[in-house]
């Protein structure tokens, strides 16, 4: 009985120490600052989104990029097209990447591995020529503009935003409104992997023959873990589209595929806390790099050897570590006596 | 749209669809190469080959001739990618897939960074290993390039197949590749063999680079960034795990390519890769293993 309720003090005191680290950081930072925050809170959501996918269902994506690319669009076309106010696309922007990664999880039925990697590379591939070719929509290679389309629904024009009676500065509103809706995201994704689909999602992750014979129907399984994860990589293209109040093809590349993928391996596939770390690793390395030296090829150089140098450091990501650091503290807390 | 179907003009494109094929060919077979023995695609292939396309630059530049050039750079290559495995792969032997896979992407800007550190980003070129004098055959023209470059990488994956078909240390590689455990116990070095696979696609990377490279008018430092698209789309068509698939596949792929954006107007240079990436994925659908791959059975 006593064990039980220190594992729940413990619990709190988590909890607690997330929701003041939350709503304290950008204090601590500058304006200007509090914006890479925001971003790797954009990143954050991605890289959960993929996790789930990745990390628990055992399903590569190099194609999340692309899906962030249907978010950042959705919200961008409804802002410039249909005038809607920015934030209330959020959740049309994550239906409808998920309902795209749905469709992308159809090949996954039949392919796996390596092939449904080329699947969904072919898919981020090919998403840059798409939004040109449809150039209606999407304003071609120019992209959307909102603040010059849509002024009147970007929130924080004027320098300053007000929520329930608090005025903040516009970043610090993008800051709490993508770390807002990421620990909202985490919270699910957690409260799912810890119950019964979350045992699913892992049994198919660690033999679909084994996961079939139960019982688990592997196609719904599959295509499910896409299309939520989908939601996912919607709702932090939204974001992205909402924070750069631009979108254009060149937005989302294939290297924005990859860097969500560095970030959820980094942060450790199949850990959810990891992710906090894969997120700060894919905001601030860029700009770490470039500090190391200036000198043409070196920032790419030093980045790549940060990437290299960490997977060799740590096999398993940031999560491995973390489940290491923490073991004796859980057992502790979980084993009877 | 001519009233009449021209043949003359089909075979030419097919040939020059060969040619671009032929330059992918060789990438392709080093994916392969290192897919077979380390499980992973090596998302750095592309830039170790264009590494190499740099030496071969620097070597030609000192005044030797391209072929001197050439086969020096085979051999700087090989020791480079025996030296990267040693380096970077080996302590993550052990580890999940993906941190291999995250570590060779790592790799790739590592060495696209080192190549624009090492050699600035200005353009340039290499000369032309063949006359670009066509020939006419019953009314068609060829390129002597392209036959040239199609020749060339036919002949090196020719080699490459005669090494592990008729060699001890081939036979030794493939074993190591098909069951590492039971080749450990009759003594095979699995390990080293590991690297002898990295070391021969580093090669075979760097045949790719330096025939891609004279047949553009200049080159920097993101030459083999497409190519290595269309040898991983071109592998993975033939069956990741055949080398003779990730030529056949990579040839089908250049051909297609070029028809599809020779006859079909909707489709022009914009949607050529979308379009031909969708086509794989058709035939994919259909052969989940590629044209000659192998399907795995696996054990529960």
């Amino acid at each position: 009985m006593r064990r039980r309720s220190l594992g729940i003090v413990a619990w709190l005191v988590v909890v607690g120490a997330v929701l003041a680290a939350y709503a304290l950081a950008p204090r601590l930072v500058s304006d200007f600052h509090s914006r890479n925050l925001a971003e790797a809170g954009i990143f954050f959501i991605a890289i959960v989104g993929l996790n789930l996918l990745t990390g628990y269902t055992g399903q590569i994506s190099l194609g999340h990029g692309a899906l962030m690319a249907v978010g950042g669009y959705t919200t961008a076309a409804l802002v410039v097209h249909e005038h809607w106010r920015d934030v209330w696309t959020i959740p049309l922007a994550g239906v409808a990447a998920g309902i795209v990664g749905f469709v992308i999880g159809l090949p996954a039925l039949r392919l796996s591995g390596l092939y449904l990697a080329l699947a969904t590379f072919a898919f981020a591939v090919a998403m840059p020529s798409l939004l040109k070719k449809f150039s209606g929509l999407t304003g071609g290679s120019e992209g959307l503009r909102l603040l010059e389309q849509a002024p009147l629904q970007v929130t924080g024009l004027s320098g300053t935003v007000t929520v329930l009676g608090h005025t903040t500065t516009q970043n610090h509103f993008l800051y709490y409104l993508a770390w807002g809706i990421g620990l909202l995201g985490f919270g699910l994704a957690w409260l799912l992997v810890r119950g019964q689909a979350g045992r699913t999602l892992r049994a198919v992750r660690d033999s679909e023959v084994a996961a079939a014979s139960v019982g688990i129907d592997l196609a719904w399984t599959k295509t499910l873990a896409f299309a939520l994860s989908g939601v996912y990589a919607g709702v932090a293209g939204a974001l992205l589209a909402i924070q750069n109040e631009i979108v254009n093809p060149l937005s989302f590349t294939f290297l924005l595929s990859i860097l969500i993928l560095v970030g959820a391996v980094v942060g450790g596939l199949g850990s959810l806390p990891g992710m906090v770390v894969g997120a700060f690793f894919v905001e601030y390395l860029p700009d770490l790099s470039t500090r190391v030296s200036n000198a043409q090829g070196v920032p790419d150089f030093v980045y790549g050897a940060a990437i290299i140098a960490s997977m060799l450091l740590l096999p398993n990501g940031a999560g491995g570590l973390l489940r290491r650091l923490a073991r004796p503290l859980t057992t502790r807390l979980y084993l009877r006596p | 749209m001519p009233l009449a179907f021209d043949w003359t003009q089909l075979v030419q494109q097919t040939v020059i669809g060969l040619a671009s094929g032929g330059v992918w060919a060789s990438l392709a077979v080093a994916l392969v190469l290192i897919y077979r023995s380390t499980g992973v695609v090596n998302f750095a292939q592309g830039e170790m080959a264009m590494f190499s396309t740099f030496i071969a630059w620097s070597l030609v530049h000192q005044g030797l001739s391209y072929w001197a050039a050439f086969f020096l750079t085979l051999a700087v290559s090989f020791v480079g990618g025996v030296a990267v495995e040693r380096a970077v792969i080996r302590p993550v032997e052990r580890a999940p897939e993906l941190t291999v896979v995250i570590v060779t992407l790592g790799l790739f800007f590592v060495v696209n960074g080192a190549a624009r550190w090492i050699w600035t980003p200005e353009t340039r070129s290499l000369p032309n290993a063949f006359s670009t004098r066509p020939i006419d055959v019953g009314g068609v023209a060829f390129s002597i390039q392209d036959l040239g470059t199609i020749g060339v990488s036919l002949a090196a994956v020719a080699l490459l197949w005669l090494f592990f078909r008729f060699t001890k240390l081939g036979l030794a590689s493939r074993a190591s590749a098909l069951n590492p455990e039971a080749s450990r116990l009759v003594g095979v070095r699995v390990s080293w063999m590991l690297a002898l696979g990295w070391g021969l696609a580093a090669a075979m990377g760097a045949v790719s680079g330096m025939l891609a490279a004279p047949a553009l008018a200049s080159f920097d430092q993101n030459l083999m960034q497409p190519v290595l698209l269309y040898a991983f789309a071109g592998a993975v068509l033939g069956g990741i795990d055949s080398p003779l698939g990730a030529v056949v596949g990579t040839m089908l792929l250049g051909v297609l390519i070029n028809l599809l954006g020779t006859y079909v107007d909707w489709i022009g240079s914009e949607l050529r890769l979308p379009v031909a990436l969708a086509v794989i994925l058709g035939v994919l659908l259909v052969r989940p293993a590629g044209l000659f791959g192998h399907v795995a059975e696996q054990r529960v």
